[in-house]
């Protein structure tokens, strides 16, 4: 078990910067999740831990131990590879002992141990099975199993998940987590699967075209996000341009963009964000109150009802406010399925729930 | 390290470029330079000679190597394509049984498969007279010889060049692609030209480039069945016996150059267009044939084509069992015995070729494999600057015709260099296993490419991850998972250095005659019988590679072509 720690990582291929100046503390026996879309560079940046890439600058510890151009044989991780990379010529036995053979360990150990492993992820009974005998899950279990068994410093799973379908998904979510806490590792999970990410981690650092937006704890993640791409990422949001009109010592004061008239109030620990620089408004949808009678007050909209979506335990509600279109959600008590194209309905932001954050996106991202 | 894996690229890519550029390149520099030496000095009297006007005999033989070759594609074409795709595409009696024998071409060595056709077909051939005689004709009704020989014996052994890869293709091709056009209200004589055809392009194609560039280097039938009838790959062989190395050099240097004009032709011809499929979907299903009229013609054409494809089999059969001295005047032979092949074991002097055979076979082999994967994994697993040029490096030889790079080996070593340690290598044992490596280093890398393609760098990043070393990791993960692929090109190789003839009978000595050799002496002294036992020697022996290949290591040798 070790702690890891990336200072200044930068990875460039050729004159494409895939990772930029990145700079992580990853702890001792946390799950640790790198989340963002494709080509975010999360992968190149695991690479980077496993010895597979090395940066182009910076330096990577484990522990104490400078790692950053050590070959990846030498690094003691433990990786599971987003195809498993299960060795196709090997039984289930030999793939496990793969790691242990390598490192000479006895005859009698290497059996024990191999076994050990394949009872922590239930596969025992499968021992000589040829690999390519077996089910996307139970791949996916000896994967585990093999980068388990040689008590790697550090867990690396590349996106394990990815080629499961979704009950075993569920499933094998549990699994990985049941290991990890298990074996108390250091562990670093590649997604692109905010639930994963959530249900899953410790830690997330969320990266997008390179770049780390954010590292925080889910609630963190979920409830403060860093700027409006780690908010519209993560979960469904209400994301609305705004303007800072005026700030007094306990709220501020924010102005839509395209709504001169309307004033809203904003306590001031609900803002993230600097005076003067493009902000937005994120507010999620199952926090926004909504009313068929008319509300009073700050914050209050009047609209229409234009789609409702019925997803059994909740109804999505997407109400036109002037030119925005609010999403909402409310859980299904049989007030809005029946409710019609065109109706009515008043709308309220309650400030505590509004995180006002830089708008990074740029211009014109937030219109739907 | 990332130091310490680039000098690893290079510590494995030095010795690559070091043979390529020694053994591959070098010697073909070396006949472009000869070939501008005229009479003591440089310039391009060479190529005047060649081309001039007074002396028609160069232009007449490169005429006739590209017409011939170009007869020769479109002959194969119209037996190949058809039968592959009655053999792919409907289902009748004995489908499965034709459509394995089509390829018994592949295992007849060329020389033996020109003796065999002259036997056959030839002036006193058994066809002709067994017509003669059935019907009681004044002459034989008909015989092969010059031109026409040759194109029977090309069409004969590289149909098989058209049938294979368009049947690969029609097997690959989603149904549901005809079927996508059917439902859109296509006939089928428009998806056939609008669908089916294009996709074919790149395997016809591809066909074409084998056959045109076989046809030019083609020497064997030329070689016994062209009389006074010239081709530019015999013109080398008779320069060179005449001791004129300039004009040989020069001749080879244009047959490199047509040879190489229509492979780069090809190339851009089939990059035009992307004919990938999208998915993978699943094989096409035979239609039944049920028409009954139709389906027993089908077998009828089936018989009688296994009939034609063996027959020359079985004539090698029957005339190695003739006693040399008993067949001259008569028509048909009369005795048979076992006499032939008793002698190989009896008289050193008739089995020393089958061990020279076998000794130069699997000495260039052994190189080859071991060559052949280094330079694969370096090509395919690596990354260094200057890939294409390894590349190009090393699909030279395959691009090359066979009389050609023996003209480059006997120009590049009848001296002493570095190379060959200080040595004379022409004349020596050692210039035919080095001929024959240089032939097939494109076959073996070639299938030892597609194999490791195949293979995800993730295996070998997850034996790095658990801590296995390069070696092990190649040891245990690369090479056994590439292996299959690895031995259909190293067999084959195998396989053709046995029945190689044109650099055998360029750089052949007494010590290192292989069989090929000796058909050809024993022809020359009308020994039929014994050149017949070479000649099933032969195919045994490729019948026997491949059928173990097969059968123990489930490799499919024509999945290399």
């Amino acid at each position: 078990m070790s702690s890891i720690t990336l200072k200044h990582v930068t990875k460039k291929f050729n004159t494409f910067s895939a990772v930029k100046e990145l700079n992580l503390e990853i702890k001792e026996g946390e799950f640790f999740t790198f989340l963002g879309p494709s080509g975010c560079g999360k992968t190149t940046t695991l690479r980077m831990i496993a010895g597979f890439y090395y940066p182009t600058i910076g330096t990577i510890h484990f522990g104490d131990k400078d790692m950053t151009r050590v070959a990846p044989e030498k690094r003691n991780t433990g990786m599971v590879f987003q195809n498993y990379a299960l060795f196709p010529h090997m039984t289930v036995f030999e793939n496990v002992a793969f790691g242990l053979k390598v490192r000479k360990c006895a005859k009698s150990e290497v059996i024990t141990r191999v076994e050990e492993a394949l009872r922590k992820v239930r596969l025992e009974q499968l021992i000589d099975r040829q690999v390519s005998q077996l089910s996307g899950g139970q791949q996916q279990r000896v994967a585990l199993a093999r980068a388990l068994v040689i008590e790697p410093d550090i867990l690396l799973l590349d996106e394990p998940l990815s080629n499961l379908d979704a009950r075993l998904r569920d499933e094998m979510r549990a699994e990985i987590l049941r290991l990890q806490r298990e074996y108390r590792i250091t562990t670093i999970y590649v997604t692109h699967d905010q639930v994963e990410a959530l249900t899953m981690s410790d830690r997330i650092a969320v990266f997008n075209t390179g770049e780390c937006q954010q590292v925080g704890t889910p609630k963190q993640i979920y409830d403060e996000p860093a700027n409006d791409f780690v908010a519209s990422f993560i979960g469904e949001t209400n994301l609305l341009s705004i303007q800072l009109a005026r700030e007094d010592d306990e709220k501020i004061y924010v102005r839509l963009e395209n709504d001169e008239t309307t004033e809203m109030v904003i306590p001031k620990d609900r803002s993230n964000t600097i005076k003067d620089t493009p902000s937005a408004l994120s507010i999620r949808p199952e926090a926004v109150e909504v009313s068929t009678k008319e509300l009073e007050g700050a914050n209050c909209f009047q609209g229409t009802i234009e789609m409702v979506q019925f997803t059994g335990a909740a109804e999505h509600l997407f109400i036109k406010v002037g030119e925005q279109t609010i999403q909402a959600l409310v859980l299904n008590n049989h007030l809005w399925s029946e409710r019609k194209k065109g109706e009515s309905v008043w709308i309220r932001f309650p400030g505590e729930y509004v995180w006002i954050i830089p708008n990074v996106l740029g211009e014109g991202a937030h219109e739907k | 390290m990332r130091n310490k894996e680039m000098r690893f690229t290079m510590f494995l890519l030095i010795p690559v470029v070091l043979v390529l550029v020694g053994y591959v390149l070098y010697p073909s520099i070396r006949t472009l330079w000869e070939s501008f030496f005229y009479k003591g000095s440089i310039g391009v009297g060479n190529y005047k000679a060649f081309f001039s006007p007074e002396s028609l005999s160069n232009l007449e033989a490169l005429w006739n190597s590209v017409y011939i070759s170009l007869l020769s594609v479109l002959c194969s074409a119209l037996i190949g394509i058809p039968l592959a795709f009655i053999f792919n595409k409907y289902e009748f009696p004995g489908r499965s049984f034709f459509s394995s024998v089509a390829i018994l071409p592949m295992v007849l060595p060329s020389l033996v498969g020109v003796m065999a056709f002259m036997f056959l077909y030839g002036e006193s051939g058994l066809i002709p007279n067994a017509i003669k005689d059935l019907f009681g004709l004044e002459k034989v009704p008909f015989k092969i010889g010059g031109v026409s020989g040759i194109l029977i014996v090309h069409a004969y052994t590289m149909y098989v060049y058209f049938y294979m890869t368009v049947s690969s293709t029609i097997r690959n091709i989603d149904p549901s692609l005809e079927e996508a056009a059917f439902n859109l209200g296509a006939s089928r004589l428009t998806v056939f030209r609008k669908v089916t055809l294009p996709l074919l392009t790149p395997a016809i194609v591809g066909a074409s480039l084998l056959v045109f560039m076989t046809s030019m280097a083609s020497f064997s039938a030329p070689f016994l069945l062209a009389g006074g009838f010239r081709v530019l790959s015999l013109q080398i062989y008779f320069s060179k016996i005449n001791g004129n190395m300039e004009m040989a050099a020069t001749q080879s240097v244009i047959l490199s150059i047509v040879s190489i004009s229509f492979l780069l032709f090809m190339r851009w011809y089939q990059n035009r267009k992307d004919y990938r499929m999208q998915a993978k979907g699943i094989g096409a299903h035979r239609s039944e044939v049920k028409n009954l009229f139709v389906k027993w013609t089908m077998v009828a054409i089936g018989v009688i084509g296994v009939i034609v494809l063996l027959l020359p089999h079985a004539t090698i059969l029957v005339l190695s069992l003739v006693l040399d001295g008993t067949w001259t005047w008569q028509t048909y032979p009369s005795v048979f015995n076992f006499e032939n092949y008793m002698l190989l074991f009896k008289d050193p002097a008739i089995w020393d070729p089958v061990r020279h055979s076998l000794t130069l076979a699997f000495i260039a082999t052994l190189g080859n494999l071991v060559f052949g994967v280094i330079t694969s994994y370096v090509l395919v697993k690596r990354k260094f600057i200057g890939k294409n040029l390894v590349d190009s490096m090393v699909m030279l030889p395959w691009a090359l015709p066979a009389t050609v790079v023996g003209m480059n080996l006997i120009l590049a070593f009848n001296e002493r260099s570095i190379l060959t340690f200080g040595h004379i290598l022409v004349g020596t044992f050692w210039i035919l296993p080095l001929a024959y490596f240089i032939r097939h280093i494109p076959l073996v890398v070639r299938s030892t490419n597609a194999a490791l393609e195949q293979l995800d760098d993730s295996l070998e990043e997850a034996a790095r991850n658990l801590g296995a070393k390069w070696f092990y990791t190649f040891r245990r993960i690369v090479l056994p998972l590439v292996l299959p692929g690895v031995l259909s090109g190293t067999l084959l190789a195998f396989v053709e250095a046995v029945g190689e003839f044109p650099t055998s009978v360029l750089l052949y000595t007494l010590n290192n005659r292989p069989i090929s050799i000796e058909i050809m002496n024993q022809l020359r002294m009308f020994n039929m019988g014994q050149a017949a036992a070479y000649g099933m020697i032969q195919i045994s022996l490729i019948a026997i590679v491949l059928f173990i290949s097969n059968k123990f290591f489930g490799v499919k040798a024509e999945r290399s072509l």
